[in-house]
């Protein structure tokens, strides 16, 4: 919403400063957004007037001027045919800043004739778009030096500022004026509009078909008018907030849209057919005023007449009933749309207009007459003509509303220490009424605060015009007391991870929710109730079902910049279903293993690097690393023959292995790239035990000693098979099992492998003899067998 | 005496030269083995005279003590030249190039996210969680967005297809559906213990959502929320809490101001500016007078409470949520947002942190 400084003070009776008032509108709730004043810009230009304008003895369209300004007199090169003696003339001095021509001016020789300044056109002034010449103020009175945006009008502010959605009577610069005079900027203005006596009844008949959208309709006409151009003040208003002049009764409509949020319009009485109906549409078109076509549907309130549309209530007319220069009858509408209905018109037409967006808020019902009255009152003043009666059909919703005020509240929830004569006079500065004394109060709200339903609102008027600046500031401190942990197990288990995988080298990254449908699909999402509705664009249509898929497209992306070598991990939600149990926290990495050239030989990683950073994370995680079992069995989004799952039991807590090449050639990504993908929320939790306790270290001081097997087995046998077999041997004494050669070939039978392990032997008690150690190795040799069919390699 | 040093002379003389311990070591059996020459003057002492023996069995004695000291002084010395050789031969050019090692980086969300916590846990809150795809009565109504209100308009929601009900789930547009999810689970939470509703301090960081992509805005960001609920925390609560955090945050003297605003979810409501100055280029807060806009906060509205079933007469409370990216750029001088989400190798490397720097209140912040 933009307002003029000048249009302010037509309301509002202060001597307040610029500043002054941005600030009371700022500590009020009204947020600026941007001051625009012209003045600043123009600070610079002075009023002079040219006293000699000679030929210029080296060009015949240019002149040499004698120039009276703030500075003396200059001499001016200027080539504007109006330039002559005797004219008063804005002048920009030498090392001004002119911002039409985005110039600073400098010293010059124009053709050999020195030129120390310039007269200004209105385009160079950003006052206008007129170039053919040099501005020449009208009239005599003016004086040199004098300035230069008063001179042209141009010294009146514009405030632009956010107009919250609970505040529709912001939209009227009366409404910023109120609060502004409750903040003690100055006293409002008394109304300058009275009751309109009609001269004859009214010739249009109004009638509401559709009471649910437009409960009341009120309007009269005026006859025997003069349309034309609104006067000058009435132009500069409206231009100075951007809105364009059309003539005066379109003008003075949208006057009284923003002088007191009062949306009216008017129709050309000789246009119209019949009485004015408020009905719902019937699925005929309708031509707006901003040139296009429209369906009206039976959703949407319709303004007709015997033969068509003339308009969609509360949102724009029609161009069949507008108002020109000929019009000499006019019809002045003031009715209340229903909120909901006008809306849902607006966002079904997509037409944003000043009505809609007030009538949509909600007006202030009981403004239907005054605003009618004032209407008339500006077209009798700048049209001439003759007011019929006022008619109105249907009655505007009643406003009645008094809330139970207890005067404490203000101290409960702000706690401000305010007297009752504070607290009421706040209210009453407001418009706020009714019986303000006692413990609860019986507080009336005006007509035009539809937003105030209760006790909370009404403290908030009183602190917010009282000043936020002054309530108290009290530190919140903890309870007394232990103090209790922060963060969830799940949290603690994202950030460890994030900060272990950090740890081991990988990049914490952070990408979107939302994927390609087709990306999803190939990470096996892409299911319909995950699609959004209204996706920024297509490769951001659909909720992930991996946080693998926007690594795998960065790992590209950074690759594509020189970045070959890279480990990308991100942890983030992922998404299975739309219902709050179908989100879930994915800890994923992406690694695209390119070790730069080494003097003494490097090595690019493999599955078995991820499988090692998975275990890291999981042992960063508290998951029982040890306990977990390796398969083959994951996702289709994973190389089949490199890709495993670490569970636990039936739970899978992660998966790893190289991204499926087929997939990464529909993506567009060079390959390998390797990853994996942890879930969190499957780590079993840590026993509850009594304390944090963690029990006696049990180190024997009897030396380890180490034992080498190899066994033949099936070539496809899972290696994990024989080392947990081999554990099984005997639990208590043998403390680890080091698979270190996997070898196939000579010596070795076809569809066989030797496996070889070290089994590290802890006595607990007492040194083992030979006999034990062999009966060990034997126990272990029959296990494997068991197991695995595996033979001790002779 | 002539032939014992002469013996002496020569024997120290051999010890001297031997070159390596293979040879020190036959100087030994030579003089001080079972058939050294030292060994058999020594045994040659039975065959002496009491009188004699006592004079040259001390003599022989010191010799032999002697010898063993030259002998082991150049043994030293030997085992010592001979691992210096061996050294000399494993020279290598010590100003090749290592094989590195690096630590990745946390993201800055990631760790303001951490900073945040720390702060507000030390005033006693704990941190709460909800889901990305919320229900509309979650998201708006609930928190006192009338259905088809113009406030559901500065939302720029996205929505899921519609479901067979016609109904449509939103990515959540805010953090707030977490406020009533909490509030909501409190409130269970009394009603099965049949107590008093227990005072709730919860944060909700998380991702939110809005259909809006430009310079300064992206499709995702990050929110942290705030929740009190008591039966007296008041808006001088509310001023001072997030003033401490703020700096405590910045980790500098900071100036704020609250603003009145609007928010369907609270009443009173505010919007909080922090003091800043701009430097060349740079954007410094806590120094110069111009305001920029942090965060909203206000009183739970009455509606919400009521919605949730928490009584409003006797209960009351504080809620705000402000902008973890932002909250990020502004602390670590990070120019663009749209960078956060794009994970570009070379930016998270450069703005972000070390695993090991876990914010703390006790080291500082982000020391």
């Amino acid at each position: 919403m933009k307002f003029s400084i000048s249009w302010l003070k037509e309301h509002l009776d202060t001597d307040a400063s610029l500043n002054e008032i941005v600030e009371a509108m700022t500590m009020a709730g009204l947020e600026v957004e941007s001051v625009e004043n012209p003045a600043q810009k123009l600070a610079a230009f002075s009023v002079a007037k040219c006293l000699e304008a000679e030929k210029h003895p080296n060009a015949d369209r240019l002149k040499v001027c004698m120039v009276d300004t703030k500075d003396g007199i200059k001499q001016i090169v200027c080539g504007a045919p109006n330039a002559r003696a005797g004219i008063w003339v804005i002048y920009a001095p030498v090392g001004s800043y002119v911002p039409g021509i985005d110039v600073t001016l400098k010293k010059a020789k124009i053709r050999d004739v020195e030129s120390l300044g310039m007269m200004c056109s209105a385009r160079e002034m950003q006052a206008g778009d007129d170039h053919d010449g040099i501005i020449e103020l009208a009239g005599d009175d003016w004086q040199v030096g004098g300035n230069a945006a008063a001179a042209l009008g141009l010294n009146d502010p514009v405030i632009d500022f956010e107009v919250t959605p609970n505040r529709p009577d912001w939209l009227g610069v009366r409404g910023i004026a109120r609060d502004l005079a409750a903040t003690g900027l100055g006293p409002l203005q008394s109304d300058n509009f009275s009751k309109i006596k009609g001269q004859f009844e009214c010739p249009v008949e109004i009638k509401i078909d559709a009471p649910e959208a437009c409960p009341a309709f009120a309007g009269r006409v005026v006859r025997g008018l003069k349309n034309g151009p609104s006067p000058e003040w009435l132009q500069q208003r409206l231009l100075a907030i951007g809105l364009r002049p059309i003539s005066a009764l379109v003008d003075i409509t949208n006057y009284l849209t923003y002088d007191r949020d009062r949306p009216l319009h008017v129709y050309d009485v000789a246009k119209l057919s019949g009485p004015i109906r408020a009905r719902w549409g019937a699925g005929e078109t309708f031509e707006a005023l901003d040139g296009k076509e429209y369906d009206v549907t039976t959703a949407m309130c319709a303004i007709a007449d015997d033969d068509r549309v003339l308009g969609l209530g509360g949102v724009m007319g029609g161009t069949a009933s507008g108002c020109t220069e000929e019009t000499t009858d006019v019809f002045i509408e003031s009715a209340y749309f229903d909120p909901k209905i006008t809306r849902a018109t607006g966002k079904a037409t997509g037409i944003e207009s000043d009505a809609r967006y007030r009538f949509e808020r909600g007006i202030d019902p009981v403004s239907l007459q005054s605003g009618l009255d004032a209407a008339t009152q500006m077209v009798l003043e700048l049209c001439g003509g003759e007011a019929s009666l006022s008619v109105m059909a249907g009655i505007p919703p009643i406003f009645e509303r008094t809330i139970d005020f207890p005067v404490c509240e203000v101290k409960r929830l702000t706690g401000l220490d305010l007297g009752a004569d504070e607290i009421a006079s706040i209210l009453q500065s407001l418009g706020f009424d009714g019986q303000m004394s006692g413990d609860v109060w019986a507080v009336s709200v005006p007509s035009w605060r539809g937003d105030v339903s209760g006790i909370a609102d009404l403290v908030e008027e009183v602190a917010r015009i009282y000043g936020f600046d002054k309530l108290p500031q009290v530190s919140l401190r903890r309870e007394a007391g232990a103090v209790r942990p922060l963060a969830t197990p799940l949290q603690n288990r994202a950030r460890m991870g994030r900060r272990a995988l950090a740890g081991a080298g990988y990049l914490d990254a952070v990408t979107w929710s939302f994927c390609a449908k087709e990306d999803a699909a190939l990470f096996g999402g892409g299911g319909d109730d995950l699609l959004l509705a209204n996706p920024i664009s297509s490769e951001l249509d659909c909720m992930r079902p991996s946080a693998l898929i926007h690594l795998v497209r960065s790992a590209q992306r950074n690759a594509d910049r020189g970045v070959a070598d890279l480990s990308l991990m991100e942890v983030g939600p992922v998404y299975h279903n739309h219902s709050p149990d179908g989100q879930r926290l994915s800890l994923a990495g992406v690694v695209r293993s390119n070790p730069p050239r080494h003097w003494a030989g490097s090595r690019a990683r493999d599955v078995f690097d991820i499988k090692g950073d998975v275990q890291l994370a999981l042992s960063a995680m508290g998951a029982p690393v040890g306990s977990l079992q390796t398969t083959d069995q994951t996702r289709p989004c994973w190389h089949p023959g490199r890709s495993g799952a670490l569970r636990l039991g039936p739970k899978i807590l992660a998966e790893f292995g190289e991204i499926h090449p087929g997939i990464l050639a529909k993506m567009g990504i060079d390959g390998p790239l390797l990853g994996f993908e942890i879930w969190p929320e499957v780590i079993p939790a840590r026993r509850a035990r009594t304390g944090r306790s963690k029990g006696a270290l049990n180190k024997s001081d009897l030396l380890p000693l180490t034992r080498d097997f190899a066994f033949v087995v099936d070539a496809d046998l899972p290696a994990e098979t024989l080392v947990r077999a081999t554990k099984g041997a005997d639990k208590a004494l043998i403390a680890e099992v080091n698979l270190f050669d996997v070898y196939q070939g000579k010596g070795v039978p076809e569809g066989k492998k030797s496996l070889a392990i070290e089994v590290t032997i802890q006595p607990k008690d007492a040194t083992l003899t030979d006999a034990q150690i062999e009966a060990l190795g034997n126990a272990i040799i029959a296990k494997v067998e068991k197991a695995t069919n595996g033979v001790l390699r002779g | 005496m002539d032939d014992t040093q002469k013996l002496e002379d020569e024997i120290t003389n051999a010890i001297a030269t031997a070159s390596d311990e293979a040879a020190l070591e036959l100087v030994r059996v030579d003089a001080l083995g079972k058939k050294g020459r030292v060994s058999l003057l020594m045994r040659g002492l039975g065959k002496m005279s009491p009188e004699e023996r006592q004079i040259a069995g001390p003599a022989l004695n010191a010799l032999k003590n002697r010898l063993n000291m030259l002998i082991a002084a150049r043994k030293d010395e030997l085992v010592e030249a001979a691992l210096n050789a061996r050294l000399a031969t494993e020279k290598v050019d010590i100003t090749l190039p290592a094989r590195s090692r690096s630590m990745g980086a946390i993201h800055p969300v990631s760790q303001v996210m951490d900073e945040v916590a720390v702060i507000f846990g030390d005033m006693g809150f704990s941190v709460a969680e909800g889901p990305d795809i919320e229900d509309d009565f979650h998201n708006f109504t609930a928190l006192n967005f009338p259905p088809d209100h113009p406030a559901r308009d500065q939302h720029d929601t996205f929505f899921l297809q519609e479901k067979d009900d016609g109904s449509q789930m939103v990515l959540r547009t805010h953090t707030s559906p977490v406020q009533i999810r909490t509030m909501v689970a409190a409130v269970e939470r009394a009603k099965k213990a049949g107590t008093d509703l227990e005072p709730i301090r919860i944060i909700a960081p998380g991702r939110t959502y809005r259909c809006d992509s430009d310079q300064t805005h992206t499709p995702m960001f990050h929110q942290v929320e705030g929740l009190v609920i008591d039966r007296e925390t008041h808006m001088g609560h509310l001023k001072g809490c997030l003033t401490d955090f703020m700096a405590t945050f910045f980790e500098t003297e900071i100036s704020t101001r609250f603003r009145p605003h609007h928010f369907p979810f609270t009443e009173p409501s505010a919007e909080m500016d922090i003091g800043y100055a701009r430097k060349d280029g740079q954007i410094l807060i806590g120094q110069g007078d111009d305001w920029m806009e942090i965060l909203g906060c206000g009183m739970v509205h009455p509606n919400v409470l009521t919605s949730v079933g928490i009584d409003p007469d006797v209960y009351q409370g504080f809620a705000f949520g402000m902008g973890i990216d932002r909250l990020a750029m502004l602390k670590y001088g990070i120019p663009d947002l749209r960078d956060f989400f794009a994970a570009d190798a070379r930016w998270l490397k450069h703005y972000g942190f070390s695993p090991l720097s876990q914010p703390n209140l006790a080291t500082g912040l982000s020391s």
